[in-house]
């Protein structure tokens, strides 16, 4: 066998793959944090939140949501219904459902916060998100829920190098697509243009009649459907816990702070290194792995404040 | 002692006359000391972060770790250095202020949002270490500490000894905090606050007076989580985690930010809801801090105090 100082080639490009595979959520996330900053001036806590209610409405589609059943109090509900859905459409439902969430918390919570300190509105989400730990954690205690991988994904192709397990494969190409097609959207189309101008100044936006709080609010969800697309993508990889997203929207944090807000590429390109960055480290310095990220945050914060790809104020 | 007035009215004097009486009393009273020293401690964990955020303007998402890592360097220099109680609290404070040195360096290079997400970051990573550490105990912490004799001498191991301990401590910081935001040096915090680049134009070296101010709230928070566990006989991994960072926010912001009694109220508040709630709701119990949070955010941010100030002025400018 192959190896590179002292590693397994197989091992060396299997934790690349899984690193990359990391560096797909950590781009898809830090993506929405951008975007959702970029126009709201909020930072959005409840990120990691949504990508674990993105995760448990797959998880519960799986197993079967009886709505036959439905316990009120004590009163006993019967809607009818048993919802059953395998993977391919939680890739729907579940952006759908914490889109809509967003729709909610942005109409109802966020939209009485603009006019103040930008760090209200990360205070607000971080209530939002305790709120939605402590519901699954009470209903689904912290032990991890398995996922199992959808049939026409299992299995794994040998790429003579390595042999890659198909579905690390399929997250990564729909990582890239999905983040391919947000910077196409906002770079590239009319309805980007728009939100572009919004960002700039949105006072200016709305004279020439573009409904601006319509289109704060669809921001908002679609940042959040982003976080339910990647929680989905993640069920299968990961063990689904109440607590996998506030664990992650903290690295996700640093990602951002490294590559700077401003940026849609940045996101996405920071995103990724950093997971292979972080999947290198697991293979010649694993006690390291976990904290690497902060690290480098720390080297870019002395030497470049405003992140790799931020600019100067 | 002139500047104790300045900036509080007569009636608020009387109010903390009040309340240090019924501190005093308190235990005599059948309050449980325990869970008082407990609510102590994190008044002096609250009015750290305040000074912070409340008068400086810096939001740190970090301030458990200060907390926390103080305890735990606390209770290891109780029970596996056998050191003294003044001296083990001596060694938690100067850890948190060096931990603190070290992460106010590099977060004050970011401002607002950013400054949150950075402290954020490099206090987690910072709990990293104490859950891996090998005197800390993994997941369980250190447990079982005992609280030794103060200068050698006299036992703190009644519940009323060290409750009157924790207390002298607390009015001490109390008083040193006062000082502090009443001093020429917390009136360039202030500047800061309002108008930053101002006070850069002012000729203020602002990172210096920022960066002094982060390690004295990271010492002062220290101080609680040391204190802590002299009271609880534990340190554990709860007290360094994001969640308690979260915490120490929301009683600053119920109680009053930038208000001076805020801190304590909430303190107070947040303390023994949670005690109240420990055993009736579970994992509600989160939630429902949550909610308050949320709450908080939308409706009530001025906080107790605030809102009781503002009564006050209303009233005030009637007559």
């Amino acid at each position: 066998m192959t190896e590179i100082f002292g590693v397994p080639i197989q091992a060396l490009f299997g934790q690349l793959m899984l690193g990359l595979v990391n560096g797909s959520f950590y781009a898809m996330l830090s993506l929405g944090l951008a975007v959702i900053f970029g126009l709201l001036g909020v930072v959005n806590f409840a990120h990691g939140a949504m990508y674990m209610l993105g995760a448990y409405v797959a998880w519960l589609g799986y197993d079967g949501i009886d709505l036959t059943h439905v316990q009120v109090g004590s009163t006993v509900l019967n809607l009818g219904i048993k919802l059953q859905f395998n993977f391919w459409v939680a890739l729907i439902v579940g952006p759908l459902v914490v889109g809509l969430i967003g729709v909610v918390v942005e109409r109802l919570l966020l939209k009485r916060l603009y006019k103040l300190d930008p760090l209200y509105g990360l205070l607000l989400t971080f209530g939002l998100s305790l709120i939605a730990q402590g519901v699954f954690l009470q209903y689904y205690g912290s032990s991890g829920q398995s996922y199992d991988t959808p049939e026409a994904l299992s299995g794994a192709t040998n790429l003579g190098f390595m042999i890659l397990p198909n579905y690390r494969g399929f997250v990564v190409a729909a990582s890239l697509v999905v983040c391919f097609g947000t910077w196409f959207l906002i770079e590239r189309t009319r309805l980007g243009s728009l939100l572009r101008a919004g960002t700039e100044n949105p006072a200016l936006v709305q004279a020439f009649g573009v409904n601006v709080p319509l289109m704060v609010t669809l921001t908002y969800a679609g940042g959040a459907a982003l976080a339910g697309l990647a929680g989905v993508l993640a069920a299968p990889v990961i063990q689904v816990t109440p607590l996998m997203g506030s664990n992650l929207i903290i690295v996700v944090f640093a990602v951002v702070v490294i590559g700077g807000m401003g940026s849609i590429v940045g996101s996405i390109v920071t995103g990724l290194v950093l997971g292979l960055v972080e999947g290198l480290t697991r293979v010649f310095y694993p006690e390291a792995s976990n904290v690497v990220v902060f690290f480098i945050m720390a080297i870019v914060l002395m030497i470049r404040p405003a992140g790799l790809f931020g600019k100067e104020k | 002692m002139s500047w104790l007035g300045q900036g509080v009215d007569r009636a608020g004097r009387i109010a903390w006359i009040v309340a240090l009486a019924l501190l005093v009393v308190a235990p005599f009273l059948g309050v449980y000391p325990i869970f008082i020293a407990q609510a102590l401690c994190f008044a002096i964990f609250a009015m750290a972060f305040n000074l912070l955020l409340g008068y400086t303007g810096l939001l740190s998402f970090g301030h458990a770790a200060f907390f926390g890592g103080a305890a735990y360097i606390t209770a290891w220099l109780l029970q596996q250095q056998h050191l003294t109680p003044e001296l083990a609290l001596l060694g938690g404070v100067l850890a948190a202020a060096a931990a603190g040195l070290v992460i106010g360096a590099i977060a004050i290079r970011r401002q607002g949002i950013y400054f949150a997400m950075v402290t954020l970051a490099l206090a987690y990573m910072l709990s990293f270490f104490f859950l891996e550490a090998p005197f800390t105990g993994g997941e369980n912490g250190l447990q079982g500490i005992e609280r030794g004799k103060l200068f050698g001498l006299c036992s703190l191991e009644g519940d009323l000894a060290l409750y009157f301990f924790v207390l002298a401590i607390f009015v001490g910081v109390f008083l040193l905090v006062l000082r502090i935001v009443h001093s020429p040096y917390g009136q360039v915090l202030k500047a800061i606050r309002e108008n930053e680049p101002r006070a850069i134009s002012l000729g203020y070296n602002v990172d210096r007076y920022k960066l002094l101010a982060f390690v004295l709230s990271a010492s002062i928070a220290g101080l609680g989580g040391a204190l802590k566990v002299l009271v609880l006989h534990l340190a554990t991994l709860q007290d360094v985690r994001w969640e308690q960072s979260g915490e120490v926010i929301l009683m600053t912001l119920l109680g009053g930010l930038g208000t001076f009694a805020g801190p304590v109220v909430g303190a107070f508040v947040v303390v023994g809801l949670q005690n109240y709630l420990s055993d009736r709701a579970g994992a509600w119990t989160t939630v429902i801090i949550g909610a308050i949070f949320v709450l908080c955010v939308v409706a009530f941010r001025k906080g107790f105090v605030g809102e009781l100030l503002a009564w006050q002025k209303r009233r005030a400018n009637k007559s």
